[in-house]
């Protein structure tokens, strides 16, 4: 079985990928190669970056210019692409510990910046290559193999500190609502600056049997029915919301852009000349 | 050369001179002590020459942005000292395993940890070689006067292009920040090695394939057409990863031979006085300049001594130690630190010669004087 997508976006020969199976990964993976399509994206214009940790495999099966980085430091990697070579369209893959443990500090001056390139965080609340530790994505109370009586931490809400640190356009999506993160996806790639878009991704390995949290099936069931839209949230009481969790687009706002502010210097010497 | 073309600089203006005229178009790094004349000179200079400056966030985000750079195919630099060199091992591990040229200048400093920042040391030469996990290769060279500083950090680009691999220019304060006239040479009196490149319409070529009569792979720049993955997990020459133990032993040996094989092209050394010398002292960066005083004096006194100061610290010059080693009396080892390179020393003399150790770790730098005496009570 194959389709046009995978066919043009994917190194056909590297899949199968190596997530278990019910992992939410490929579906967000799915909805970047999407997002890539629907703008015409030229393929040789297109660098991947990632860092280490299961969302960070994604790269090596996209049919780009792909580089998989050290933990933490995809961000970083990522700026010396984009700056070295703005006209490259400059996408990082990361994971909710990849990109806000290690590479939290990375992450909020990439932010701060607003370097244009385009983050989707592929967050399954739990660091899922070396086993199921908690992540600064873990609920408080869950467990992970290094929580074994409840994770004490209180976690990040990612997409809220990108938008605290600088990104211009913010957003939230699942692997439920797989087609909103592709849209999510299109307008971060076209945001001229820092973008962010969680993807909130399903780990039934380790996240949800530690946790007792059913299916795949019962997690994208909860997902679909915990998640609120921006625009729904809006007419919304703060009862109606309690235990919900937003979904769309949250930040989106128009400042100067990293690599052209630096080109304006470039500019101003080639006057001289 | 004209007489007005000679400039007063420090040794690490002289660096930025030398990256810029090796062709160097991105810089990314950290302020430290004493290494900050470097970020300095290339902010300024950068844009000048439509090249690209960044400030990040820390000293391992400037070592990965100088690699992100050095793949979209631009020469690369960053610059540190001690701490900052600590905290960019892990990358530089990278660079060697995925094969980017770019050059790393450590402007050594006291330590360890915080040390003495302010004071000189040579306290590095072990991490440049041991100081990211793994077998690896390693190319480290160690400057003693400004006009070397500029000379150096060419050659640095140069063998980072022609080998694909990290290279560490091994400053040490007391040469970065020492001021002395250079003249800059002409461009045309320079020669500029460019990283090999795969045709752009090579539609089989593979990332990480060495071609026949070729030492290191071609490599494309991200962009460039060649749509390709590069990875710091053990790759076959596709670039992809495996997990292939005959695989990992070709790569690993790959990388370490395409140094090893060429150590000729890569050592460069100094000699003095060697012809008939009894005693050697062997010292190499700020350090060799106190040494060649005192072989100087030495010398005036009538005593028979020499100095050999390695150019290039990793690779060592084994083959040539172990040649002059055969015929003297005793070498001493002059270096700011512990004891060190005499490790190296001792293991490629391996008895033929006596081994005497000069070394200081209280941030003042080591006297012709000092050397002097070692050298009466040894010869």
């Amino acid at each position: 079985m194959t389709n046009a997508l995978v066919e043009n976006y994917f190194r056909v020969d590297k899949l199968p990928h190596i997530w278990c199976p019910g992992c939410g990964h490929g579906i967000l993976m799915r909805s970047i190669a999407k997002a890539i399509e629907n703008l015409g994206l030229d393929k040789d214009k297109v660098c991947i970056v990632s860092g280490i940790g299961c969302s960070s495999r994604a790269p090596g099966y996209m049919d780009f210019n792909t580089l998989h980085t050290t933990h933490g430091r995809a961000l970083a990697f990522a700026t010396g692409v984009k700056m070295a070579r703005p006209e490259l369209e400059v996408i990082v893959i990361t994971g909710d510990g990849d990109a806000s443990a290690i590479g939290g500090n990375h992450l909020i001056h990439a932010a701060r910046r607003n370097i244009n390139i385009t983050t989707i965080v592929f967050n399954n609340n739990i660091y899922g290559m070396t086993g199921g530790q908690y992540s600064p994505a873990t609920p408080t109370g869950d467990l992970g193999t290094t929580a074994p009586y409840g994770n004490i931490d209180r976690p990040f809400d990612i997409p809220k500190l990108a938008a605290a640190a600088g990104a211009t356009y913010v957003g939230r999506a699942t692997a439920y609502h797989a087609n909103l993160l592709t849209k999510l996806v299109e307008n971060g790639i076209q945001n001229k600056g820092f973008s962010l878009i969680e993807g909130l991704s399903v780990c039934p390995t380790y996240y949800g049997r530690k946790n007792k949290k059913g299916t795949v099936v019962d997690i994208m069931k909860w997902q679909k029915e915990t998640a609120v839209d921006t625009k729904v949230a809006a007419k919304l009481s703060p009862e109606q919301l309690e235990g919900k969790f937003l979904i769309g687009e949250l930040k989106n706002e128009a400042e100067p852009e990293y690599t052209e502010e630096y080109q304006k210097i470039i500019d101003r010497f080639v006057k001289e000349r | 050369m004209k007489k007005n073309n000679i400039k007063l600089m420090q040794g690490n203006e002289a660096c930025v001179e030398g990256a810029l005229a090796a062709g160097m178009r991105f810089y990314g790094g950290y302020p430290i002590t004493p290494s900050t004349e470097i970020a300095e000179g290339s902010a300024q200079k950068l844009p000048k020459v439509g090249g690209k400056f960044i400030q990040m966030e820390d000293e391992i985000a400037g070592m990965a942005a100088t690699i992100g750079a050095a793949l979209t195919g631009v020469k690369a630099m960053t610059a540190t000292s001690g701490p900052g060199f600590s905290l960019k091992q892990e990358n530089i591990g990278y660079a060697a395993i995925a094969e980017i040229p770019c050059v790393i200048v450590n402007v050594q400093r006291h330590g360890p940890s915080t040390g003495l920042p302010t004071s000189p040391s040579q306290g590095d030469v072990m991490q440049a070689k041991w100081g990211t996990h793994g077998d690896h290769p390693v190319i480290a060279i160690s400057p003693s006067s400004v006009k070397e500083a500029f000379d150096l950090t060419v050659r640095c680009f140069n063998l980072a292009e022609k080998y694909r691999t990290p290279v560490i220019l091994l400053l040490d304060e007391i040469v970065g920040h020492m001021r002395e006239g250079i003249a800059i040479p002409d461009p045309s009196e320079l020669e500029i090695i460019d990283r090999k490149k795969p045709s752009k319409d090579d539609k089989n070529y593979l990332a990480y394939k060495v071609e026949e009569g070729e030492i290191v792979p071609a490599m494309a720049g991200f962009g460039d057409g060649h749509r390709y993955h590069v990875t710091g997990l053990v790759h076959d020459e596709s670039g992809f990863p495996t997990n292939s133990n005959e695989i990992a032993d070709v790569l690993c040996t790959r990388i370490m031979k395409k140094v090893e094989d060429h150590v000729d092209d890569i050592v460069a050394y100094e000699e003095f006085h060697m012809e008939d010398a009894e005693v050697v002292v062997l010292s190499y960066g700020g350090t060799a300049r106190s040494a060649k005083s005192a072989v100087k004096k030495a010398r005036e006194k009538g005593l028979k001594v020499g100095m050999f100061r390695p150019i290039t610290i990793w690779p060592f010059p084994e083959k040539q130690v172990k040649e002059f080693a055969k015929n003297v009396k005793g070498i001493i080892v002059a270096e700011l630190n512990y004891g060190q390179l005499v490790l190296e020393v001792e293991r490629v003399v391996k008895g033929s010669a006596d081994i005497f150790h000069i070394g200081k770790v209280d941030g003042e730098i080591i006297t012709p004087n000092e050397i002097l005496s070692k050298i009466e009570e040894v010869i």
